[in-house]
């Protein structure tokens, strides 16, 4: 049948079972646009090229399946870079498509032309520039393919408007991906099993490591059964929050810089450490030379470009994390690890109730207790999205994830302005899930334009600004490294209840803890998109911290504030 | 230590951008690159030498396998194999120097390719200690001109490694698992 290349992108699409897409039009994109009218395709308009990356990001995130982004040639393109670079460090499943000009000007500096698949080249998984319609079927395919499959990642398709515009002869059915050199399904060597099985079989103060492969690989359930049998107590990656439920017993919460003392104290004490689709990120680690160094470390990662990339590992698996530990589970002998738990426990101690138990409940309107309150009021089942700063880091620490994909962050660029954008992509994904962003000042000011797509497309999501009226969690540093020098840090902000009321969205304030209830309430309640400026404590810090430079159990703590200790509800 | 490997891509634009982005962005410092096609079409073969420690080339080869052109990553380092470098080198040479300079390519059992009043091209295959070793020994009669096209690497014996393998294990290093 005969077909414009502008009809193939879209029935491949829908093949490829999207029904959402979320982009911005241009010249180069025009005749794309045109055909999009006559299929069922839902197109969200957004207010900047970033966003449509981050929504079709928090899709793929909250759903597990592909997000799709468009954006016209030149500074459309451009504009998807920060977007794909988030996508890329956190193994986002995302296809962006890119108009490009004609094919006869490819080269030539045309109006609006960049070299995208140049410039996206190291921050895609694969990318492809596309000259003729008869190409864009097979390589849309393949593009759909490579984004979800192995280590998931954003794939670019850089479509030049000779394509869009030819009209060729095309079979729907016949494209196929031919991929002779992808492989995402390299396999461990087998005597690594044996290895493994030994070391974990033998070891007396293990840690698991869970990242964000527990989530990618749908391995929760094997992760507990895995935990039933060895009781090996679990800690978590920013990423990797809701992989292992929070109520868990052995479940010890998150590591690293801002992660629990007592679990990095763990991580220093282990013998083994069981990384599971982690990538040792050095916001995990602190100081390399200080790390575990009593442990023995076993390393799963369906990319083998992680393992021994950072942590030198006694022994890798490639593979999937799900069916690793599945294929592991039956050689395991049960262990108690009565003591070594117990031992945890300890360390925990006190702090177990969290250092939020200390803050005095004074008339000040701290962001640890607004999102505690709010993990209370939403019963723990809201998917959450932050944006990037302390109150992200709060976020992790204070709302108990519970859930896979309840919590989208982005962790591995940490790109302020992600929040809204995100959690709009996540709403189109999850329909029912109640969503909240959980956002700072400054970083929801970066795309705060897409209250403008919420209230255009009618969806609900609840905004809670932490406004601190700083770049806190930079403030923060300052605070502590320098001297308190606020350099560029502090922030005046327009009133973002009104912000919200310009856009005839629904606005409301905070000021002290008594009210959060009643916001949170009438936030749930009100139809449509809700923005909650809370006024909380300028210069609060995130504690417990691993400075820069110091080795992972070194962490400043919480200074002891007298005033009322109130309980965690 | 040098480490070669064997890399087969996609015969398709772009791919020894690829190759050599990874290479640029991980920091791995390539010491000679040589790309042809190979007797199947629409593959090419590249063949590169890097000078690092183990883990790192392991990393290498688990990083190549990443991009979606790679077919197969063959690592030669310790396998028995043949080497060989080919070089042209121009060199300036007059009536007196000629026969001395004729000698010392013969010697090396190069060729002189190319003739005039004031010098000759040589034509030099082997390995790169040869090469180096003749390098060394024209240089006094001076060096106008050199290319040389990266080293290529060949495993020895009836077999070759298979351009689409079933499918491909990841190694990882021996030496970290002893530690
Ligand atoms: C796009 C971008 N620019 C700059 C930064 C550096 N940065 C990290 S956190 C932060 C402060 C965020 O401030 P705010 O959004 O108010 O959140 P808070 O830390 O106050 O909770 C900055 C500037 C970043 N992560 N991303
Ligand atoms: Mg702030």
């Amino acid at each position: 049948m005969k077909r414009s290349g502008a009809q193939i992108i879209w029935e491949t699409l829908q093949q490829e079972g999207v029904d959402v897409l979320f982009g911005y039009i241009g010249a180069a994109t025009l005749p794309a646009y045109d055909a999009l009218l006559d299929y069922p395709i839902h197109h969200v308009v957004v207010r900047h090229e970033q966003s449509a990356a981050h929504m079709a990001d928090g899709y793929a995130r909250a759903s597990g399946k592909v997000g799709v982004a468009m954006a016209t040639s030149g500074p459309g393109a451009t504009n998807l870079v920060t977007g794909i670079a988030t996508a890329m460090l956190d193994s986002s499943p995302v296809v962006c498509m890119t108009g490009q000009v004609l094919s006869h000007l490819l080269g030539t500096d045309a109006f609006q032309e960049v070299d995208m698949t140049g410039i996206t080249l190291p921050i895609t998984k694969h990318n492809y520039l596309i000259t003729r319609a008869e190409d864009l079927g097979p390589s849309l395919r393949e593009a759909f393919y490579v984004a979800r499959s192995g280590r998931p990642g954003p794939v670019l398709v850089d479509i030049s408007k000779s394509a869009i515009q030819e009209i060729i002869d095309w079979e729907p059915d016949a494209d196929l991906v031919h991929l002779p050199g992808y492989r995402p399904d390299l396999r461990a060597m087998p005597e690594e099993f044996q290895r493994a099985v030994d070391l974990i079989n033998q070891a007396k103060r293990p840690v698991i490591l869970a990242g964000h492969g527990v989530i990618l690989s749908g391995a929760g359930q094997a992760l507990l059964d895995f935990v039933k049998q060895a009781n090996i107590p679990v800690a978590l990656t920013l990423l990797g929050l809701g992989g292992f439920p929070a109520s868990h017993p052995l479940n010890l919460g998150m590591m690293g810089m801002h992660g629990e003392a007592w679990v990095n104290q763990a991580i220093q004490e282990a013998d083994l450490l069981l990384a599971f689709g982690m990538r040792f990120d050095d916001r995990v680690t602190g100081t390399l030379s200080t790390y575990a160094q009593n442990a023995r470390k076993i390393h799963i990662d369906v990319d083998p470009g992680e393992i021994n990339k950072i942590v030198k590992v006694d022994v890798g698996i490639v593979g999937d994390l799900r069916e690793t530990l599945e294929f592991l589970l039956p050689q395991i002998e049960p262990r108690t690890h009565e003591e070594w738990n117990d031992h945890i426990r300890n360390l925990r101690g006190d702090s177990a109730v969290r250092d939020v138990r200390y803050l005095p409940d004074d008339g000040h309107l701290y962001a640890a207790h607004v999102i505690n309150d709010l993990w209370h009021y939403t019963d723990g089942k809201a998917l959450i999205v932050t944006d990037v700063g302390q109150h992200q880091m709060w976020t992790a620490q204070y709302y108990r994830h519970e859930y896979p994909r309840h919590l989208i962050t982005s962790g591995g660029l940490g790109t302020m302005g992600f929040g809204l954008p995100a959690a709009i992509g996540a709403k189109f994904a999850r329909p029912d899930a109640e969503v909240w962003v959980i956002a700072g000042d400054g970083g929801f000011q970066m795309t705060a334009a897409e209250l403008a797509t919420a209230a255009q497309e009618g969806i609900k999501v609840n905004v809670a600004i932490m406004n601190n009226g700083y770049l806190g969690m930079v403030r923060q540093w300052q605070e502590f490294f320098y001297d308190k020098r606020y350099s560029a840090t502090p922030m005046r902000s327009p009133d973002f209840a009104k912000v919200a009321e310009a856009h005839g969205l629904t606005g409301l304030r905070c000021e002290t803890r008594a009210d959060v209830e009643a916001v949170v309430q009438q936030a749930r309640e009100a139809e449509g998109t809700v923005v909650i400026d809370f006024r909380v404590e300028k210069e609060d810090s995130v504690y417990p911290m691993v400075p820069a430079g110091a080795a992972l159990h070194e962490m400043i703590r919480r200074p002891s504030v007298t005033g009322t200790p109130i309980g965690l509800t | 230590m040098l480490h070669k490997f064997i890399v087969y891509v996609e015969d398709k634009p772009g791919v020894l951008n690829r190759v050599a982005s990874l290479m640029r962005r991980r920091s791995f410092n390539i010491e000679s690159l040589a790309v042809g096609h190979t007797d199947k079409p629409g593959v090419s073969r590249m063949t590169f030498t890097v000078d690092t420690d183990e883990t790192t080339a392991f990393r290498i080869e688990a990083n190549l396998y990443k991009l979606v052109n790679v077919l197969r990553v063959e690592c030669l380092t310790n396998e028995p194999a043949v080497e060989r470098d080919l070089t042209l080198i121009k060199v300036r040479a007059d009536d007196q120097t000629r026969p001395s300079i004729l000698q010392i390519v013969d010697v090396f059992r190069g060729r002189v390719v190319d003739v005039t009043n004031e010098s000759l091209i040589v034509e030099l295959t082997g390995t790169q200690d040869k090469i180096e070793g003749m390098l060394e020994v024209l240089r006094p009669h001076g060096i106008i001109e050199m290319v040389r096209t990266g080293t290529v690497v060949m495993g020895r014996g009836p077999d070759a490694p298979s351009i689409s393998p079933e499918f491909v294990q990841a190694r990882v290093p021996e030496e970290s698992a002893a530690r």
